[in-house]
């Protein structure tokens, strides 16, 4: 079975990071986590967190060009959901087995494994930039995150003109590849 | 060229912002210089990752954003979590026999220290009542200007206690410490409108240190119901709480928490808070956010800062139930002390905090006693 339509247009105005069709999915499919990890020894924090990081699983694949989930966008979500429980259940050690109600649908396995992957990617950034400290971790968010030009920059952090406004931010920069290179070849290396 | 602005031209290049001449010159100068090459590489990866981390970091706060929406809207709801039943069920006979030995070690080691133990009095423990000698001649005279029955034929030498108490029934029944009435034979509360009715003390727990009175005065008008209730059951460390009480004439709001669930020396009657507590916030009520009463606060331990210590709730309960077992009481005493009912559901539970200030603060009286 492939997507229907319908899905894939929530696909990608869930890779547009579009409110509507969170909202949607959210709507469609929380309450069937919810009573998956709840019945399974989970509290609803739990859920709360099993269920976004689900979503963020689908968001990633959506944003590299795969709308084609082989599967429901219910039954990917399902599966997505139930390894990443049963992950954190080993962790937390409150339980071996398999979940109860709860069998296998499809395989989720490299979505997952790539998931990981950028949650490492995803921590070592935040690392290195908390690491940083203030003003250069905002300065740079708002540059290349919020996308903000570097006149407007330069008027909110009180910098004379853009240019003195680019040379801390140069500074900034190097600095911060400086500490996430530092762990990042490291972690590559391991 | 200096590093920021190969930089520059980099990130421009990566971005592909460059004019087709700019372009081509900068393909040369990349095939030719093998240091920016490598730049040009590693920034690349690096951008890709900012942007990687970037998008997460937005994805994460929609989804929360949405995730609360759909909560506060009550499009979604939230399902009773089954762990505690599970890990019960579970675990029972552990927790059983964990429970047996913890509770006879407990029984052993309570009986030996308390059997070792020299009785200490109290003499660290500074009861938070206050005195109103000095505040006597002032009062004499206002009480003749009013030209008030009682409390004229004080004199200058009596020694006046202070103190707060609040409302536990509808009918006029007032809860305070026993160590505010004393052995004072004549009691008066007042209000925080300055309103003042005679009492009658009904009953006096020494140990519990807890006093109930009953108000016996033609003007007093019984509430229909009480908008706080009279906590039963656990507290938690740490829980926010507030209270409310007389240090002076008027009515004093203060803001602290539950340090500890034990209270001086490890009293399990009582609980330590920490809240600003003076003289005068004896007998006064400790509420939680909900507006329950989790306490009555009574002392605090000399020489400490901030250790305040309260008498748990659930000792208002007990007392009250030696109450009516005490038969005599209420053959000299009237029948509806039988009928005493303590509020159970509070009403003021999600109200902000003023409101539920407003709502509760005039039944909570100033207790004189004579």
């Amino acid at each position: 079975m492939t997507t229907d339509s319908n899905e894939q247009t929530l696909l990608k105005g869930l890779a547009d990071n579009d409110r509507k069709a969170i909202e949607t999915i959210y709507r469609a499919h929380y309450s069937m986590v919810q009573t998956l990890v709840i019945n399974n020894s989970g509290t609803s924090d739990d859920a709360r967190d099993i269920f976004q990081e689900a979503i963020i699983v689908l968001y990633e694949k959506a944003k590299s060009g795969s709308f084609e989930l082989h599967a429901q966008l219910k039954t990917y979500i399902y599966a997505v959901c139930r390894r990443l429980w049963l992950k954190k259940l080993a962790v937390y050690k409150r339980f071996s087995g398999d979940l109860a109600n709860a069998s296998e649908t499809i395989a989720t396995e490299d979505d997952l494994e790539m998931y990981e992957h950028r949650t490492e990617d995803f921590e070592l950034m935040e690392q290195a930039l908390q690491h940083l400290g203030e003003p250069c971790k905002e300065l740079l968010e708002s540059y290349y995150i919020r996308k903000k030009n570097m006149s407007e920059i330069a008027k909110e952090f009180g910098y004379t003109n853009a240019d003195n406004a680019k040379n801390q931010k140069y500074k900034c920069l190097m600095r911060l590849k400086k500490i996430f290179f530092g762990h990042y070849n490291n972690n590559n290396n391991l | 060229m200096d590093e920021r602005l190969i930089l520059e031209s980099i990130e421009r290049y990566i971005r592909g912002e460059m004019l087709p001449e700019e372009r081509k010159f900068f393909e040369e100068l990349r095939k030719s210089n093998p240091g920016i090459d490598q730049m040009v590489v590693e920034h690349t990866v690096f951008l890709h990752l900012m942007e990687k981390y970037g998008d997460r970091k937005n994805i994460r706060s929609s989804l929360q954003g949405v995730h609360n929406e759909l909560f506060e809207t009550g499009q979604i709801k939230q399902t009773r979590e089954t762990k505690v039943l599970r890990l019960w069920l579970k675990y029972r006979k552990v927790v059983a026999v964990a429970a047996s030995i913890a509770g006879i070690t407990a029984l052993a080691i309570s009986s030996i220290t308390s059997y070792y133990t020299p009785r200490t009095p109290n003499t660290q423990l500074q009861d938070l009542n206050r005195k109103y000698s000095m505040l006597v001649q002032g009062q004499k005279s206002i009480n003749e200007r009013l030209n008030n029955k009682i409390a004229v034929k004080t004199t200058v030498e009596t020694e006046i206690k202070g103190g707060t108490g609040f409302m536990i029934d509808p009918k006029g029944y007032i809860v305070t410490n026993a160590h505010v009435i004393g052995n004072s034979t004549v009691v008066i509360v007042q209000n925080n409108k300055g309103q003042e009715f005679s009492t009658r003390i009904v009953y006096i727990n020494a140990a519990a240190d807890l006093a109930f009175l009953k108000i016996v005065d033609s003007s007093f008008k019984a509430p229909a119901v009480l908008p706080y209730a009279i906590n039963k059951g656990n507290i938690e460390l740490g829980e926010a709480i507030f209270t409310l009480g007389y240090p002076r004439d008027e009515i004093v709001y203060g803001e602290g928490y539950l340090s500890a669930k034990t209270g001086y020396r490890g009293d399990s009657l009582t609980c330590q808070i920490a809240v600003a507590a003076n003289p005068g916030n004896s007998g006064g009520p400790v509420l939680d956010k909900n507006g329950e009463v989790i306490g009555v606060l009574s002392n605090r331990q000399e020489h400490v800062q901030g250790a305040v210590f309260a008498i748990r709730s659930k000792n208002i309960f007990i007392a009250l139930d030696d109450m009516k077992k005490d038969s005599s009481l209420i053959s000299k005493t009237d029948s509806s002390l039988t009928s005493i009912h303590l509020p159970q559901t509070s009403t003021v539970k999600n109200l902000d905090r003023v409101q539920q200030i407003k709502k509760i603060q005039e039944f909570i009286y100033l207790v004189k006693s004579y």
